[in-house]
């Protein structure tokens, strides 16, 4: 006890007068920061701002602020690092946080503008005129081979590499299915199927409940093989090797076996109550050559018929790497930042480790098409995407596609409270406790998903229109529609865009 | 000197003898003046196809030089490079209306085919010539390859275009494909390279618009070695049909589809052969695909071909007359030449090929 009490970081305040202890909060609050004794009582400590009792509370009588209480001031010393320190001093353990990187490094996309038309090339009205979004994600070939028959019809002769159709340049992140629920898997993949996109199922394998949505969601290969046989691998439209995540990039995964109920433990393929641990490398890849093994014998396994992607977190040398990925077989290259999001993580890694998406994304883009092998795969840019302009940037920036976790899981009612990893999320989403699950309707899940996706496509449709295009390849690494505010000459270099007014 | 991306507006003007007739350059520079109004006096240019028999076989290539010290340089350059056969200067008449002209020269190259062989390799003759107009442009500075084809040449400076036909006395010159543009840019350039035809080989291209996918298209071109070096929109047209056609031997139709492409829409109504060419030709040339208003007559030593973006957002007018296939931004640019047997509007993004009759020799 030489620490005392630390602070508690929120105060929850009821208003006496308009609660009328119907006691909904308390049983909403899966934090146990609630309780009821003549009358609401809060344990501040164990609040989370995660915000279900003041969505739920019909009297509108919680406010949730953050604990003013004073710190010294002290521009290095901040509250969270003294807290930290605290916390480690007392249990001598690894933080563990979940989301993605909330510090306040600079945001590229946040310095980046876009240009439109005026007068010499009229914009185009996405009401009026066709405005197309639809994107392939696949290998393509540099250049087509045509036969011309009898008749003088020209007809291709080259058999193209399997393509995945998209309505739109956005899909969801891989997020395995005992990081969040099932009822949020049930959503993002009927939301996918509606939208015509992708979901992913991450590392955790797929539930026999989601193989009518198969033909919409990419199955991932990790490094703890869960959930993987044939039937898996069939059950798909593109097979992802995931290498790594943004929020933990070089690290491995821990699903606690609390969460491995007897659903996970089918889906895993793992007994129920263990541990699921991703090891940080697969076991099998040590370098480019096994990665391109691995790639090999999964499109064997499938007969060539569905794209392979690879997934790499951003960082330092993302290109070089991607360019062997490329070269290595892989149909598509998933590259996600350090923004991307996580269901647990140590805060070390998350908050200090790999690079933003927008530089990786250039960096890569510019590699591929040094090498002249920009056609042979496809890149999906995430990590972060916070709202249809984000998309807009990273493709212009060179990104075939973009991938959205937490974007998607806010749509789905998540504040954004950063306690994935504690398995006690209050809207039902990253966590397996069967009365939370229970709180997220995933019909109602997906239309809010299948909403937002046409809200974001509505918006690049808008933008397209005013740069005077009326299809998403023309936006596609053109970086000439972009500017630079505020940027560094080299960080403009880098990202092979002019500064504004240039 | 500085280059800058200048956007415009325009007039284009082209026509074709099917069966291979030699007309002299009054007749485009007649076109083009009908349809002053769109230009603005700050460029214009023609390209010819057919107006050097008797140099037939070699690269003719006219060449834009700011200064004594770049042509000396160009000089020894091509005498490096080439076999220099004629080198002139491009006879012209001065007139007040073209103010400062720079220096106007003219070569008859062949190459050498001992050049061609690197290391025990061949090297395409083509992919040579290209490469060898790309150092120019790049390298030597105040020089500028207007045209390079055989048998063809550009004219092209900052003036109306009727002007320039008189300052390069286009009237002697007999030739069977004409192409024109009036410049309306929104900048001052000053700048004879920076005028149209774009060309490459035996290339030119004549645009009115803008390609708001400019910057895709040149990063795409970049991955075949092409340098655009001009920061102008039109030359990417030129390089796109240099490598759709020539490199990747698409026949004129597809090549067209490439960059014109149809919409999705559209394309799911096609039969199944056709659907599947026409996806997989997006699929793969969506980087080349040209977007924004424009109306483009694209010459070439046996076809103009003429088409625009795929919505029309600009003008283009088509018309015959016998053996003529006329193609402009205004029908009074037609009619100011000839009385047409049928005119009509092309449809967007549809192109309309018109090409020397089987057997004529250009």
């Amino acid at each position: 006890m030489i620490i005392g009490n630390v602070p508690a970081e929120f105060i929850v305040q009821v208003d006496r007068e308009r609660c009328r202890r119907c006691k909904r909060c308390v049983l909403n609050c899966s934090f146990g920061a609630l309780s009821f004794a003549d009358g609401v009582v809060a344990d501040h400590r164990k609040c989370v701002a995660c915000h279900r009792c003041v969505a739920f509370c019909p009297e509108s009588a919680i406010t949730v602020v953050a604990n003013p209480i004073a710190y010294k001031e002290n521009a290095h010393w901040t509250p969270e690092v003294r807290g930290a320190i605290w916390k480690q001093a007392t249990t001598g353990g690894m933080l563990l946080t979940g989301m993605g990187n909330d510090r306040p490094y600079l945001s590229y996309f946040d310095h980046l503008v876009l240009d439109a038309c005026q007068v010499t090339n009229p914009s185009i009205d996405p009401l009026r005129e066709p405005m197309e979004l639809t994107t392939y994600l696949g290998r393509k070939p540099n250049s087509l081979d045509l036969s011309y028959g009898m008749d003088g019809e020209v007809r291709l002769a080259t058999e193209l590499a399997p393509q995945v159709k998209l309505e739109t340049p956005i899909i969801f992140a891989p997020m395995s299915y005992g990081s969040i629920s099932l009822n949020a898997h049930k959503a993002l993949a009927r939301a996918a199927k509606e939208a015509g996109i992708l979901m992913s199922t991450g590392e955790g394998g797929l539930h026999k409940d989601l193989y009518p949505y198969s033909d919409r969601i990419v199955v991932q290969v990790a490094s703890g093989r869960f959930g993987v046989n044939q039937e898996y691998l069939e059950h798909s439209a593109a097979i992802e090797i995931k290498i790594g995540q943004g929020a933990k990039p070089g690290i491995g995964g821990h699903l606690p076996g609390e969460k491995v109920n007897q659903e996970v433990s089918e889906t895993r393929m793992i007994p129920v109550g263990t541990d699921a641990l991703s090891p940080a490398p697969h076991h099998d890849i040590y370098s480019i050559e096994d990665l391109s093994q691995l790639i090999y014998a999964l499109k064997e396994a499938i007969r060539y018929t569905r794209p392979v992607s690879v997934k790499i977190a951003a960082v330092h040398n993302v290109a070089a790497i991607a360019s062997g990925i490329a070269r290595a077989g892989a149909d598509m290259i998933y590259i996600d930042g350090f923004r991307g999001g996580s269901g647990a993580t140590p805060m070390i890694v998350r908050n200090h480790v790999g690079i933003p998406i927008e530089v990786a994304i250039a960096s890569v883009d510019d590699r591929l098409r040094q090498e002249g092998i920009r056609n042979s795969v496809s890149l999906i840019a995430a990590g972060g995407m916070r709202h249809s302009g984000d998309v807009v940037k990273a493709i212009a920036l060179g990104a075939d596609a973009v991938a959205i976790g937490t974007a998607a899981l806010v749509a789905l009612g998540c504040r954004v409270c950063q306690k994935c990893h504690t398995g006690n999320c209050a809207w039902g989403i990253a966590t397996q406790r069967p009365e939370l699950v229970r709180r997220l309707d995933p019909e109602e899940g997906a239309q809010n998903l299948v909403n937002l996706i046409r809200a974001w496509s509505l918006e690049i449709k808008e933008v397209l229109g005013s740069l005077g295009v009326n299809a998403i390849e023309s936006l596609r690494g053109s970086r000439e529609r972009l500017r630079g505010v505020g940027l560094d000459e080299r960080s403009l270099r880098v990202l092979g865009v002019k500064p504004a007014g240039a | 000197m500085e280059k800058f991306y200048i956007p415009s507006g325009c007039a284009i003007s082209g026509i074709i003898s099917r069966q291979g007739r030699k007309m002299s350059g009054e007749v485009i520079v007649k076109s083009i003046a009908a349809m002053h109004d769109r230009s603005n006096g700050l460029g214009g240019g023609f390209a010819a196809y057919g107006i050097y028999p008797q140099y037939a076989d070699h690269y003719a290539f006219h060449v834009i030089f700011d200064s004594k010290q770049a042509r000396e340089e160009t000089d020894a350059f091509l005498r490096e490079n080439f076999q220099v056969d004629e080198s002139q200067p491009i006879p012209v008449r001065h007139t007040p209306a073209i103010e400062d002209p720079p220096l106007l020269w003219r070569y008859f190259l062949r190459v050498d085919p001992r050049v061609l062989e690197v290391n025990g390799q061949q090297v395409d003759e083509h992919d040579y010539v290209v490469s060898r107009v790309t150092l120019i442009n790049d390298r030597i500075p105040g020089a500028y390859v207007a045209s390079s084809g055989k048998n063809m040449g550009a004219f092209k400076g900052v003036g109306y275009p009727e002007d320039l036909g008189y300052f390069y006395r286009l009237e002697e010159y007999e030739g069977y494909l004409w192409t024109a543009h009036g410049r309306f840019p929104t900048n001052t350039p000053g700048w004879w390279g920076g005028a149209h035809p774009f060309t490459l080989l035996e290339w030119s291209v004549v645009h009115n618009g803008e390609i708001s996918s400019y910057g895709i298209n040149k990063r795409y071109l970049e991955m075949f070695g092409y340098r655009c070096t001009l920061q102008t929109d039109t030359e990417v047209v030129a390089y796109l049909f240099d490598l759709l056609e020539r490199r990747h031997h698409l026949p004129v139709e597809i090549a067209c589809m490439a960059l014109s492409a149809p919409f999705w829409k559209d394309v799911e109504r096609m039969e199944p052969a056709k659907r599947e060419l026409a996806t997989a030709v997006r699929q793969v040339y969506g980087s080349g695909m040209l977007n924004g208003p424009f109306s483009l007559i694209i010459g070439s030593a046996r076809r103009m071909v003429g088409f625009n973006d795929r919505i029309k957002l600009r003008p283009m007018v088509c018309a015959t007359k016998d053996d003529l296939v006329i193609m402009a931004s205004e029908e009074c640019a037609i009619w100011e030449v000839c009385t047409p047997d049928k005119v009509w509007a092309p449809r967007a993004g549809e192109p309309v090929i018109a090409e020397l009759e089987a057997g004529v020799v250009a």
